[in-house]
């Protein structure tokens, strides 16, 4: 009793600590809350919170090469396209109808590694010519990779299923599953359980469990020999090669890794649509998730997931949602020529709000970077680089801890 | 001559890993030459100079972004992603001012549309000029020393805001932009022509160009700029407003953007929101091509990609161009970082 008071008493004024705790729990009564908030109906919440998972994953993924190496990544919805893809072709039955003629049915939990692992392969072939060059290059470099990526599974023709894309992927199956009154059944137990668009608590828990999974994985990266070598390297490149740091090897594993991320949460994607297609992996999102770091905090893993949450709420929720809003209330003032559009080139309110996506994107990423650079939930580090405060002051309850 | 030489043979030959890599890229460079040219011999001359003079046309305007790429990142090493919104940004506010100016599609043609055209020009590039100077005012200024991933950052942001602005103004349409200029062609012997809309193009680019040569070299403020360029510190202490001499280059760079704007939209007769980012991209491309800060290398470049983007569209497939420029991107950095004019020079 008294460790686990300790745990807590030590951890209580931890703002990653109290970020972590706050957001497993929101997370695991999240579906539950929804479902009795909307009467049962809140499938669709439950699987929105799941696609949010993903930017979270991708996010987790980002602020390794970003946050930790200082490697800007601005193609890293690349990788995402080619983890889901590969998962595409080993879980569907499109290899068939390619040269190869073999249709793979790879079972989701294997495939899921094999995304992964391409993607990782990507990011180090990408990496190696290109890390030694200057920070900036890499961030062309990667724009350009991002650029091309896409495009080549448009134009591949029928190894990638073209413009349409592939669909009909497998869907993860799990020997058993429990059910019980979060989807409105009784408990019980349901054999040979195959997950669908009718159980998106499925998908939900699942997205928790890999989260966990690559928080675990990355926060004992960022504890770790090679974590402090990315801090060396972000901090001076120079002055980490000097002291012994190989630079290259370093600054690749955090691409890699960062890539394998992305990798793992496209073949989740996929299997998730059971759909995969060019036009999901442009430049926006990229920058997305870009956002989603920045925002959160750049170099913290929490603070990563933190703006995760807060932008996918933003643009998937409230942005899709605000239009109709708008003109509610438009109309509720009573002005409802506001609604209307005119041939004066005014499109209605609700028009405009939708349009104005990008002025908020644009806006959040200057306004963060000018007002608040460490972003929300900030790395103690990286915040006292990024304000020059007295390291004393920070240090100083660690000091009176031990 | 030979000491070009020994640069040349100490870029080619420095060490094994390095000259086997350049060799891949040379292996390749030439690949890719041999099957154009097989394919450009079948064409024949009237399709081939038809495609150049697009190819052309379309790199004087890659030219033009360029420069304002390669200036601002020559002076604050900073790639500008607003740059290409600032362009479009061109094209959105030059047609939003041609009433004023009454240049009405189908009223106004011949020589009556040279003044009307040439204060559209100049009213437009100064807003634009105005816009990027505005930019760098609230976005890039303040960052400037902080971490150099912050102001990349707020770029991306302002390109957003740009995009999201004119996205809000005229929505996610293709919008007509008027045609006044003339569908003539021009023969240039042996029965082969050349569209005079192209010629025009290339020639008020050529002037534009011509002139910012002459005014960086030349003039006080181009002299401070170049000194700039080379060392901030330096030219602060030799008594040159570092602020004054930056926010000079956004405005030049954007008063090119903007022209480049223009002349977009009478040549292409359309635009959108988000065209400036594409454009902006291979506008990059091109100034990493010619050599990223050098200004003769910006204008090199374009008039390359402007030229290779057009034989990959009229003798290859469409589809795959874009790929094709990034692909160029990512080999000029990895095989020759300097790109074709620039020197190899120490990490500052």
């Amino acid at each position: 009793m008294t460790t686990v008071r300790n745990f807590v008493r030590s951890n209580v004024r931890n703002p990653n600590a109290v970020a972590y705790f706050l957001m497993a729990v929101s997370a695991l009564f999240f579906p539950a809350v929804v479902q009795f908030a909307t009467g049962g109906s809140g499938d669709y919440l439950v699987g929105l919170a799941a696609d949010g998972g993903i930017y979270m994953l991708m996010a987790i993924g980002l602020n390794v090469v970003v946050g930790f190496a200082g490697l800007l990544d601005l193609g890293y919805a690349a990788f995402f396209a080619i983890g889901s893809y590969t998962y595409a072709l080993v879980a569907s039955n499109h290899l068939g109808v390619t040269p190869i003629g073999h249709s793979l049915h790879v079972p989701f939990w294997i495939a899921l590694f094999i995304g992964m692992f391409v993607a990782a392969t990507a990011g180090a072939l990408l990496g190696a010519p290109t890390l030694r060059l200057r920070g900036d290059y890499l961030a062309i470099v990667t724009l350009g990779f991002g650029e091309i990526v896409p495009r080549v599974f448009r134009n591949a023709g029928i190894w990638t299923g073209g413009v349409p894309g592939i669909s009909a992927l497998d869907v993860p199956t799990l020997p058993g599953w429990v059910q019980g009154p979060w989807v409105g059944q009784d408990f019980g137990w349901v054999p040979d359980f195959r997950f669908t668009s009718a159980n998106l608590t499925a998908y939900y828990m699942l997205m928790i469990i890999l989260i966990a999974f690559v928080v675990i994985l990355v926060h004992n990266l960022y504890n770790s020999r090679l974590g402090r070598a990315w801090m060396a390297v972000r901090e001076d490149e120079t002055a980490a090669a000097a002291s012994g740091v190989n630079t290259v090897s370093v600054k690749l594993l955090a691409f890699s890794i960062g890539a394998a991320t992305s990798g793992f949460a496209g073949a989740f994607y996929g299997a998730k649509l059971s759909y995969v297609s060019s036009e999901n992996f442009g430049f926006i999102v990229s920058v997305t998730v870009l956002a989603m770091v920045v925002l959160g905090g750049m170099g913290n893993i929490p603070g990563a997931m933190l703006g995760a949450i807060v932008l996918y709420f933003i643009l998937f929720w409230l942005l899709p949602n605000a239009p109709g809003q708008m003109q509610g209330l438009a109309s509720s003032l009573g002005l409802d020529w506001l609604n209307q559009s005119n041939p004066n080139g005014w499109p209605g309110i609700g028009e405009v709000v939708s349009r104005s996506k990008y002025v908020i994107f644009g806006l959040i990423l200057v306004g963060i970077m000018l007002l608040r650079p460490q972003g929300l939930l900030p790395s103690q580090i990286r915040k006292q680089e990024l304000t020059h405060e007295e390291p004393e002051a920070l240090a100083a309850p660690r000091q009176l801890q031990a | 001559m030979a000491a070009m030489v020994q640069r040349l043979r100490a870029s080619v030959i420095s060490t094994p890993t390095a000259s086997l890599i350049n060799l891949v890229g040379l292996a390749i460079v030439a690949v890719a030459l041999v099957a154009t040219a097989q394919r450009v011999y079948q064409g024949g001359a009237t399709y081939f100079f038809q495609t150049l003079g697009f190819g052309l046309a379309q790199g004087a305007i890659f030219a033009l972004v360029a420069l304002g790429y390669t200036m601002v990142y020559g002076i604050i090493e900073l790639i500008n992603f607003a740059h290409g919104d600032v362009f479009t940004l061109g094209a959105f506010i030059s047609l939003a001012l041609m009433p004023v100016f009454g240049l009405n599609e189908g009223r106004i043609s011949g020589a009556a549309l040279i003044l009307p055209l040439l204060g559209l020009f100049v009213v437009t590039m100064l807003i634009c000029a105005l816009v990027n100077v505005g930019i760098e005012r609230v976005a890039y200024r303040p960052l400037r020393h902080a971490p150099r991933l912050a102001p990349l950052i707020t770029a991306i942001g302002m390109s957003a805001l740009l995009e999201g602005v004119m996205n809000v103004w005229r929505g996610p349409f293709n919008l007509h932009y008027p045609d006044f200029l003339p569908s003539t062609q021009i023969p240039i012997g042996g029965g082969v022509t050349i569209a005079a809309k192209a010629v025009m193009v290339i020639v008020v680019a050529v002037v534009l160009m011509v002139s910012l040569t002459l005014f960086v070299n030349r003039s006080k403020l181009g002299k401070a700029m170049r000194a700039t360029a080379q060392d901030r510190d330096a030219a602060q202490l030799m008594g040159i407003d570092i602020n004054r001499t930056i926010s000079a280059t956004f405005f030049i760079g954007a008063a090119l953007a903007g022209a480049a704007g223009i002349i977009y939209g009478l040549y292409y007769n359309s635009v959108q929101a988000f065209d400036g980012f594409q454009y902006g991209l291979y506008a990059f491309t091109a100034a990493v091509f010619g050599g990223i800060g050098n200004i003769p290398g910006a204008a090199l470049g374009g008039i390359l990609i402007g030229v290779i983007y057009s034989i990959s569209d009229g003798y290859f497939t469409v589809s795959w161009t874009q790929v094709l420029v990034f692909a160029i991107l990512i080999f000029v950095l990895v095989f020759r970082p300097t790109g074709l004019l620039g020197m190899r020079v120490p990490e500052k």
